[in-house]
């Protein structure tokens, strides 16, 4: 075994998951806010065996979720025009639109959309289409954001005229500090995202501990992981001194990656963005700064944000700040499934519904 | 999509790096890793990019803390 997966060795979980359950003497709810989380707590069998006083809810770390109903209506317009290609990461393909439309259906209708592994693989599809514009849907967290400036900074050294990028990324701080400032959120800590602050470091979540009391703790993806984390919030509640706490250090350095927040910065600034679920939230988007304005979408000729009305019927934006249980949405398990999603929670992989769809242990 | 995954380090040619994991062989650019990595390091690879080196020092140490916490307990 090596090193590093130790971390997922069953001995010392069920060691470290004993002394949780001795430990954790009173009640409280933690969330996770990245959508690995999600799917790891799930997949590895640890949600049912936390301990009755710890909840899990599950908040907004899956950008596919969070990709407001008007940017998908403004990436669905884009897919529909005859002088573009569109490039994304597969996530994006079945997110419904307005009228049940999604990347899968516009390209039965003839749209040209491409699936990318990397934003870089997007260049070599603007190259195959000299006469159209390629355009990379940039979606996704401060993970993602370097890798799209990089390619971006790419695309200007090879001196690529029809690559662009439609920057709907989003930064997770504001986010986190939109939910805590909701007075009807019942959060008592955090689980932060490993990869999201392996760019950013803990710093920015200072604001959770000092502001608002709240334990939280950086952490990765194996079930040693998690559970140390939450041992970490336990032992923070019991001594009643909150901290944002970094436990992923073979990964996260505190002040985390200079090298890509500087790429990330020189490409991007930080905007206003639209968040399903949490409407207009300040500073938390992405746009292309005006020295990259050749490689930016939204200012292609015709391209807007359109107005989109919600998904009817679909609590999405209820799930995604972890007022709504999955399984509490009348749509759960019968318009809405896997194979029939209504909303985007059921459509990722790492959504919170289909989650709780594909493991649903205790329902 | 924040999915990062973590891979040896077999060869490297300026800013482009060749990555295994379990017999899955990829190359990753290395414009964002802020720590140059060598052959043999483990690097966290994200939607084509390298963005951190593990540290195995580290990894091993929290291991270790594990253990012995644990190991004291049972004493």
């Amino acid at each position: 075994m090596n090193s590093f997966e130790a971390f997922k060795d069953p001995a010392l979980c069920r060691a470290l998951l004993a002394r949780l359950v001795k430990e954790a003497d009173t009640p409280y709810r933690f969330m996770e806010v990245c959508g690995t989380h999600t799917v790891s707590i799930f997949q590895s069998g640890l949600r049912s065996l936390l301990p009755q006083t710890i909840t899990h809810v599950t908040g907004p770390g899956c950008p596919v979720c969070v990709t407001h109903e008007s940017e998908v209506a403004c990436f669905l317009e884009l897919a529909a025009r005859d002088d573009i290609v569109l490039a994304t990461f597969g996530d994006l393909m079945r997110v419904p639109g307005p009228k049940g439309k999604n990347l899968k259906t516009a390209q039965a209708d003839g749209a040209r959309v491409e699936v990318v592994y990397s934003p870089v693989d997007a260049l070599a599809v603007a190259a195959a289409n000299p006469g159209r514009d390629t355009v990379f849907l940039g979606v996704g967290f401060e993970t993602t954001a370097p890798a799209v400036a990089a390619t971006i900074r790419l695309a200007r050294e090879q001196n690529l005229k029809n690559f662009r990028v439609l920057s709907f990324h989003k930064l997770v701080p504001p986010a986190l500090a939109a939910l805590v400032a909701d007075p009807d959120i019942n959060i008592d800590a955090f689980i932060l995202p490993g990869h999201v602050s392996a760019i950013i470091g803990a710093a920015p979540y200072g604001f959770l501990a000092e502001k608002h009391g709240l334990p939280a703790v950086v952490t990765g993806f194996e079930p040693l992981d998690i559970l140390s984390a939450l041992l970490e919030i336990t032992a923070m509640r019991a001594s009643g001194q909150p901290a944002v706490v970094n436990a992923y250090t073979r990964v996260v350095a505190n002040e985390g990656n200079p090298v890509a927040r500087a790429v990330m910065d020189e490409v991007f600034t930080p905007v206003d963005a639209l968040w399903r679920g949490l409407g207009v939230l300040p500073g938390s988007g992405l746009a292309i700064r005006e020295e990259f304005a050749d490689f930016d979408a939204l200012r292609l000729p015709g391209v807007s944000l359109p107005d989109a009305p919600p998904l009817a019927g679909c609590r999405c934006g209820e799930v995604l700040k972890g007022k709504m249980v999955p399984n509490e949405c009348p749509l759960f398990d019968k318009a809405c499934t896997p194979a029939t999603p209504v909303g985007p929670c059921m459509v990722s992989t790492e959504g919170g519904c289909a989650a709780y769809h594909k493991y649903r242990l205790e329902l | 999509m924040c999915l990062a995954v973590p891979m040896e380090v077999t060869a490297i040619h300026d800013k482009i790096a060749d990555v295994e994991i379990g017999g899955v062989t990829r190359q990753v650019r290395l414009e964002l890793i802020d720590a140059a990595p060598a052959v043999g390091d483990y690097v966290i690879v994200h939607a084509g990019f390298a963005i951190r080196r593990l540290d195995r020092e580290d990894a091993i140490e929290t291991i270790k803390l594990f253990q012995e916490g644990l190991n004291l307990e049972l004493l």
